[in-house]
């Protein structure tokens, strides 16, 4: 029951607020919506409590949904250690970023639609980490996507937003594709969609092969290759990563919302709720580890040199997502989830704070235009300290733990190319560390350049926007050590072992406790030497990075054009399939469809009717001789059968 | 010589052919059309009082009689027609009567 | 012998005639013509045994329908010019169309019997004590007298129809209203005023 309610209070929050919210008072829908929110909250933590002290499982079916021949699927809840995680990461990260919400969107005419989307979007992904089976997930998959497609273009009066929200939906799109494929060569080798089924299968699925044009490919490979494509668009990893720096389009709370903590998080749930099927294909995971470090450490690199606040914090988002990614392929998925958990809160903070910067300096975003804020907006400094310190993983901060354990992760792990993850996940660290560093120096400390009339209209944010801060701090700075034993320590593997499948072969979360000491302490390492270049850069000698900028012009150009993928992209798949759609839709569908269906019939039928009305001359006399000859054709034919 | 039905009925047909003709082959003169209507029921009634002679039935004069009645009504209303569309148009040309062309 | 003198006499010009109505330049003579064929026509009636009928045609066609096409064509203002002005340019066709026309007739209403001496119409010897116009009076006021009803009523309706198509009310001619007239009141129209009586009332002026 109370399952049930966790998931369905926030769709009744949505549509309450979505359909009444305009009649009913502002406050009191603010109110009413946070409170759908907060109670899933309370329920969530009780569940993981219980979740925690001793391994406890449920399944709540609903109602059926589709009965068709072999496909049976039906609504239903399921709850394990996996599941309330994900539960507390969603509707923590919710509530609060609905109470930031009251504070930031105050002045926007369209509040009410705001909060029913932000509870929509709470819902689907609800549904997504507590289903039971494929289809379930798909929903909520397709629900989270739509959502983040309403919520990007919630300025849908703006251009950049709407062709930004555009761009997600359809690269999810491609993503969502590979996802359906998958599914479908499950179903067609299972004959069922539900978790449990397929799971105990993964044995014989991995054994079995079948072939298209004469080519064997090995059924689970496959499939988890197509699944881990729908996680790629979704997480935004390496190719389908092109729409999450312009969903920064959208307010901050969604930003902070969608594309830091839940959202792009479904990708690392789908493969970590699949681990049953990718322990049993080794390639796929190789497939995984490099794909996640290459996007780590392309996203950090082009994180380097952005100006845009929220741009640097999206791709720390994509950078921090490859790192998730290389756990799961290290075959660490509780480390993964872990990371996911704090991550979740530090980035959020990050997001909300940098929110309330830009509400400080009306609306700007580029840091290259802030500088010396921090006396000005203290508070808002300080938590974007620790937000900056958690990421970057700074001693005994929730970051720590959980971002050394994915490198010593990828270090100990038995997946081909592990050592390729290892290597570039450390000098992501580099990275990471120094544009993290970079962003505050820039807009905190420093000269400052922002104009008079903005400066003198610098104030702090109100209570009800910093009240989510302060939680989010508590949040990133205790979460590491109070959680790290329940995911990394030997001791509590028990809990994990309705959730997460782990091959005979794999020990990896064992090892990590007896990695080389040079392998424990390189991360730190990173971060220190981040952290000094970054401020010699920036605080002591800031004339370096403008001379570096010009000696270096190309790269420079090339990081900061994101490596030219937008282009690239453009010339082979946008320009290519515009012109075909355009072909379909303008000879295809109107010249020959509509030539030979409606318009040409209609075109036709009017030029007869035309040609026969020309018979109707208005002169009597030629009607009266086609009488006539009517009648005398009439008599020859009865005349000739008589 | 004596004169059989079949004279009569092909004095009928020939007036008929002729009242015909008359109908659409006149340009000018919308009277015309209507005289020619006359005739063409004069051919009728040729016709029928012929047949009335030949079957010693007087159905077939009696029937001639009305129409002769409706000949003369139907006269009557043609004209008053063709009195106002005068007034209106101010020619009785058929050619010039193509208002209700399609 | 006589009998089919006349009747060829009388069929022959039935037929010019009526050629000369469709084809004559004048209208006055195409309405003579008109009545030329009429009379032309009871002449072949009266051969065939019908004298009312062929009276009737005179009295009716003749003396009424004809007489009113002469009527109009005198009364309204023909542009003679335009009307002798004709065009022969469908004149084959339609003669053409005709000759078809009437060779189907033909062909149709032919047997070889219908010129043999069985069907014979003049000189048919029916004898009969009632005279035609009581033979029909006898069939018209019994077996067929709701005909004869009808045939009344579209004389009335004619009559009506031809009244409203053509009647138009002038502005200069004075008619009485007449439920004007009768509903009138005794206030609007007298009125009572006294008069003061002058003192040359008693003199002789």
């Amino acid at each position: 029951m109370a399952l049930f309610l966790i998931v369905f209070l926030p769709l009744l929050s949505s549509l309450i607020v979505g359909f009444f919210g305009k009649k009913l008072n502002l406050m009191l829908s603010h109110i009413f919506s946070c409170i759908m929110i907060i109670i899933p909250f309370f329920l969530s933590l009780y569940f993981l409590k219980l979740s925690l002290s001793g391994s406890y499982n449920l399944v709540v079916p609903l109602f059926e949904w589709l009965n068709s021949g072999d496909l049976i699927t039906e609504w239903s809840l399921r709850l394990d250690l996996l599941t309330s995680v994900m539960l507390v990461v969603v509707t923590s990260v919710s509530s609060l970023v609905h109470i930031y919400s009251i504070g930031y969107m105050s002045h926007d005419p369209h509040q009410t639609r705001f909060f029913a989307y932000l509870s929509f979007f709470t819902f689907a992904m609800l549904i997504l980490v507590t289903s039971n089976n494929f289809l379930q997930l798909f929903f909520g998959w397709e629900g989270v996507g739509l959502a983040s497609y309403l919520l990007i273009g919630f300025w849908h009066k703006k251009d950049s937003a709407n062709s930004a929200a555009m761009k997600a939906f359809v690269v999810n799109r491609v993503g969502d594709f590979g996802f359906l494929i998958g599914l479908a060569i499950l179903f067609f080798h299972t004959s069922s969609l539900d978790f449990d089924t397929i799971f105990s299968m993964n044995e014989q699925l991995s054994s079995n092969n079948f072939s298209i044009f004469n080519i064997d490919f090995n059924v689970l490979n496959t499939a988890c290759f197509f699944l881990f494509m729908g996680a790629m668009g979704k997480s935004a990893q390496l190719f389908l990563h092109t729409w999450l720096p312009d969903a920064m389009e959208g307010p901050t709370p969604v930003s902070a919302l969608i594309h830091a903590a839940t959202m792009v998080t479904a990708g690392i749930f789908l493969v970590a709720r699949c681990s049953p099927l990718f322990e049993m294909s080794q390639s796929i995971l190789s497939f995984i580890i490099v794909v996640g470090a290459s996007t780590a450490f392309f996203a950090a690199t082009v994180a380097l040199v952005q100006n845009d606040i929220k741009r640097i914090v999206a791709y720390s988002t994509c950078s921090q997502l490859g790192y998730m990614f290389v756990a799961l392929g290290s075959g660490a998925y509780q480390i993964a989830i872990f990371h996911l958990f704090t991550h979740a809160f530090f980035k959020a903070l990050l997001f909300l704070g940098s929110g309330s910067v830009i509400h400080a300096v009306s609306d700007e975003q580029d840091i290259r235009k802030m500088g010396g804020l921090y006396k000005l907006i203290p508070f808002t400094w300080i938590v974007m300290l620790i937000g900056t310190l958690g990421l970057t993983g700074a001693p005994l901060m929730s970051g720590y733990y959980s971002k050394d354990g994915i490198i010593e992760a990828a270090f100990v792990s038995q997946t081909e190319g592990h050592l390729y993850a290892f290597y570039l996940l450390v000098f992501s660290a580099l990275l990471t560390s120094f544009y993290s560093w970079r962003l505050i120096f820039l807009t905190f400390n420093g000269k400052s350049n922002i104009s008079t009339e903005i400066f003198s209209k610098i104030h702090e944010s109100p209570r009800v926007m910093l009240f989510p801060l302060v939680i989010l701090s508590i949040l990133t700075i205790f979460s590491g050590i109070y959680f790290a034993d329940y995911f990394m320590s030997h001791d509590y593997q028990f809990l994990w072992q309705s959730s997460i499948y782990l091959s005979e072969n794999n020990h990896v979360i064992e090892s990590i406790h007896y990695v080389p000491k040079w392998v424990k302490y390189s991360p730190l390492v990173m971060m220190i030497l981040g952290l000094i270049t970054a401020s010699i850069f920036y605080l002591i000698y800031p004339n370096i990075p403008k001379f570096l900028s010009t000696q270096f012009n190309f790269l420079y150009r090339f990081l900061l054009n994101k490596w030219y993928f937008d282009e690239i992209y453009e010339l082979i798949f946008v320009k290519n399939i515009s012109k075909f759609g355009n072909f379909l839709s303008n000879f295809g569908d109107k010249r020959v469809i509509d030539g030979l269906g409606p318009d040409g019939i209609s075109i036709r039928v009017m030029d007869i009717a035309k040609q026969i009305s020309r018979i109707q001359t208005g002169y009597i006399y030629h009607y009266a001789f086609a009488m006539l000859i009517g009648l005398m054709i009439f008599i020859t034919y009865f005349f000739v059968r008589v | 010589m004596i004169i059989e039905l079949g004279h009569y009925l092909i004095l009928s047909s020939m007036l008929f052919t002729i009242g015909v003709i008359g109908v659409f082959l006149n340009r000018k003169n919308v009277i015309i059309i209507l005289m020619s209507l006359e005739l063409i029921l004069l051919s009728i009634s040729i016709n029928l009082v012929a047949f009335s002679a030949f079957l010693n039935d007087s159905v077939g004069q009696i029937f001639s009689l009305f129409i002769l009645t409706v000949a003369a009504g139907e006269a009557a209303i043609g004209l008053a027609i063709l009195v106002v569309y005068f007034r209106n148009v101010g020619n009785i040309e058929v050619d010039k009567i193509n208002k209700m062309s399609g | 012998m006589f009998p089919a003198i006349l009747f060829y006499i009388f069929s022959a010009t039935i037929i010019l005639s009526a050629l000369m109505v469709i084809f004559s330049k004048d209208p006055i003579n195409s309405v003579l013509f008109l009545i030329f064929s009429f009379v032309n026509a009871a002449g072949i009636f009266l051969l065939a045994g019908a004298e009312f009928l062929a009276l009737i045609l005179v009295i009716v066609y003749v003396g009424a329908v004809a007489v009113l096409f002469l009527f109009v064509i005198m009364m309204l203002d023909f542009n003679i010019e335009n009307i002798k002005k004709e065009t022969k340019k469908f004149l084959p066709l339609g003669l053409f169309i005709g000759a078809i026309l009437f060779l189907e007739i033909s062909l149709m209403i032919y047997t070889p019997e219908i010129f043999s001496n069985e069907f014979r119409i003049i000189g048919k010897s029916y004898i009969s004590n009632l005279s035609n116009t009581e033979i029909l009076g006898n069939l018209i006021y019994t077996d067929y007298f709701l005909q004869f009803q009808l045939a009344g009523f579209i004389l009335l309706v004619a009559m009506i129809g031809a009244i409203v198509l053509t009647l138009r009310h002038r502005d200069y001619v004075r008619r009485q209203n007449i439920s004007n007239q009768i509903n009138r009141e005794s206030k609007a129209s007298i009125e009572l005023v006294d008069i003061k009586l002058n003192d040359r009332a008693n003199n002789d002026n």
